[in-house]
């Protein structure tokens, strides 16, 4: 039988049972749209990491003490102490991949002006702090070299530190602020970030010079961080060997001694959490296929109670001249129609809850072309592969035998 | 108007098993049918008709025994090769008409040339429709088995055995269903198609349709009671003409 009339019979044949067509659709639809919704988010979260990463300055390097000492715990953070402005000083030496760099210091307590108080955090650093974060001043200015070297009580207010100590809406600028019962006078205050990806607030800080917070406040000499930035993107590994050498040699590590301190660029961090994105999105789109699989053994179940309903009907059909080649692809044409109509209907309801997640749920979304290639190849494959059996059980009848079956 | 042979077939044999039972439809028949020739087998119910029209059909084979078709071993061709010769040489009509449902007149009868590669949208439709003028139901063309009466159904079955045009009509109990002004209007175009060349085999019940024959075979418990050339053959137009005219057709 011609092509044309193959599928003008499998469109009369589901429009004789709609219902049924339509439920037996229905796994293969919800299979499809969540496997095009699952992709979406994921792909949606991933970018949205991305772009958040990057804000965060993309050159970013960040060197954390850390040690691995055998029989003890893995420490990491302020506990162990191993970076001093000495390595601060070799590596503004040296290094030639390096454009920006400054140590982290913070201590965590309330702030306070007047009757108003807030518990937050006070991060020492140097200028170039704000540029390797990509932290910009609002109002005002930020601290100086001088300010460094003299320990200065003066501090740049985040958003949400401004908002809770100056709820009236005063200009912080020139005020004093108390944070840890120390005075601070506020000059400058930072513009808003926002929100990290990790539902930080990034506004709710206190920069001020590292010096001031080492000495006024912690007593130590050491940091518990030092940032960097890399002299351009394509430069990250280059600077992260660099810095490694030259801390080596100023913490006097012998060879085949580990480091005492962790080299993280941004870079490995957005491998890092793409990597656990992509794994979420593999486990979500997993499930959704198993749903698309289970789409297709409802479409196998009804192909044989339609072959056996309409057992008289193939054995007419045979007898005046139907192949069973003709019989084989008039059943596998359903199966295949009833399939690939299931992923078009999939397709339009993922991609709309691909437009109303963002809205409803807030989370982001990005339709790949591929995923919706992906499963319409899906569905073709399982009208094919569960619409076979059936059909070629068709093909095999005996035309008298069918057309006696009652 | 008889020619060679068409149909051939020697000692032919069918049973059916069923369980431990063996049903012994057909115990050995022969005879031959020449092109041309108009036959027409009568028996009793259960006498084993409908069993050897299947065979001559080419939808069953024999449990033992020769059927030559045309010369060549039907026992020898496979699945394929006995569509094909059931879609382009024989046109069959059922006992129990064996319509599609829920599909139109038309649809049934264009059904057999959807199956012939060689003819295309316009012809089938074009042939589909003279076929059904041909049975006398133009203007049933968009009517469903459904809403059809029994007679007509069986008309419509006699429109798709005639639409491929075959060398070969077989017709079981064509006319079981149909009063007496209608099966001689059926008789009148079997003659008319008989005429132009077609065979015909015709399974019937009542003599009154044998008369129109050429040759009546005789069955009887699955064997040939039977065998004879039909003398006094009468025209069906011209017993249709001598009918007297009822207003209730
Ligand atoms: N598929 C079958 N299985 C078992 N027995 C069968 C089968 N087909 C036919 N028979 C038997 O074969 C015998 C002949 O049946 P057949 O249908 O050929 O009779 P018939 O002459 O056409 O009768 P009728 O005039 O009532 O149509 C019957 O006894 C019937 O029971
Ligand atoms: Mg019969």
């Amino acid at each position: 039988m011609k092509f044309v009339n193959l599928i003008r019979l499998a469109v009369r044949a589901l429009q004789r049972n709609k219902l049924r067509a339509l439920l037996t659709m229905l796994g293969i639809i919800i299979g499809v749209a969540s496997v095009i919704a699952m992709m979406a988010i994921g792909e949606g979260s991933k970018q949205a990491i991305n772009e958040s990463l990057s804000s965060m300055g993309s050159n970013m390097i960040t060197i954390m003490p850390y040690s691995n000492e055998p029989g003890g715990a893995r420490l990491m953070g302020s506990s162990i102490q191993s970076l001093t402005i000495k390595d601060i000083d070799a590596l503004e030496e040296s290094a030639q991949h390096i454009a920006k760099i400054s140590p982290l210091v913070s201590s965590s307590g309330q702030s306070i002006n007047g009757a108003a108080n807030w518990p937050t955090s006070i991060q020492g650093v140097s200028p170039d702090y704000l540029d390797i974060r990509k932290l910009t001043v609002k109002e005002g200015i930020i601290f100086s070299e001088q300010d460094l070297r003299s320990s200065a009580k003066v501090c740049l207010l985040g958003k949400t530190v401004v908002d809770n100590l100056f709820p009236g809406g005063q200009d912080p600028i020139g005020k004093i602020i108390r944070f840890k019962n120390i005075p601070f006078q506020v000059i400058g205050v930072l513009n808003a970030k926002g929100q990290s990806n990790f539902g930080q607030d990034q506004d709710d800080i206190i920069i001020a010079p590292y010096t001031t917070v080492q000495k006024r406040i912690l007593s130590s000499i050491y940091f518990n961080q030092i940032y960097a930035s890399a002299t351009n993107e394509g430069a990250s590994d280059a600077a992260v060997d660099e810095i490694t050498a030259t801390l080596r040699e100023t913490h006097r590590l012998r060879t085949g001694e580990e480091n005492d301190f962790q080299v993280r660029t941004q870079a490995e961090l957005m491998t890092m959490l793409n990597s656990t994105s992509s794994m979420m999105t593999a486990l979500l789109t997993a499930v959704a296929s198993i749903s698309l699989i289970i789409g297709g053994i409802g479409i196998m179940n009804i192909m044989y109670v339609s072959v056996t309903e309409r057992t008289r009907e193939i054995g007419l059909r045979m007898s005046i001249g139907a192949r069973g080649k003709d019989i084989l692809m008039q059943f596998l044409i359903e199966a295949i129609m009833i399939s690939v109509t299931g992923g078009v209907i999939g397709v339009i309801l993922g991609v709309t809850s691909a437009f109303v997640i963002p809205v409803a749920l807030n989370w982001p979304t990005v339709i790949s072309e591929f995923s919706i290639i992906i499963s319409f190849i899906v569905c073709a494959v399982t009208g094919i592969f569960f619409g076979y059996y059936p059909a070629l059980k068709a093909s095999k009848l005996d035309p008298i035998e069918a057309l006696r079956y009652e | 108007m008889t020619g060679r042979k068409i149909l051939e077939i020697q000692n032919v044999k069918r049973e059916f098993t069923m369980g431990t039972e063996t049903v012994r439809a057909l115990k050995g028949v022969s005879f031959d049918v020449n092109a041309g020739e108009f036959v027409t087998i009568m028996g009793s119910s259960g006498s084993g008709k409908t069993t050897l029209l299947n065979m001559l059909g080419c939808l069953d084979k024999p449990t033992e025994g020769v059927y030559l078709l045309d010369n060549v071993n039907v026992k020898e061709l496979n699945r394929d090769e006995l569509a094909k010769l059931r879609n382009t040489k024989i046109g069959f009509v059922f006992q129990a008409y064996n319509l599609l449902p829920r599909t139109s007149a038309l649809e049934n009868v264009e059904l057999p040339l959807l199956y012939n590669p060689l003819i295309g949208t316009e012809e089938r439709k074009e042939r589909a429709i003279a076929a059904l003028k041909a049975v006398k139901l133009d203007g049933r063309f968009d009517h469903t088995p459904n809403q059809l009466s029994g007679g007509q159904q069986q008309r419509v079955a006699i429109a798709r055995a005639l639409v491929n045009e075959p060398v070969m009509i077989l017709a079981d109990e064509a006319t079981g269903n149909l009063d007496t002004r209608t099966s001689y209007e059926i008789m009148s175009l079997m003659q008319e198609l008989n005429s132009n060349g077609k065979t015909i085999v015709f399974v019937t019940h009542e003599p009154d349709i044998a008369g129109f024959s050429s040759r009546t075979v005789m069955l009887r418990d699955g064997k040939v009671q039977k065998d004879t050339v039909n003398t006094d053959r009468r025209s069906a137009k011209e017993a249709l003409a001598s009918l007297p005219e009822s207003d209730d057709y």
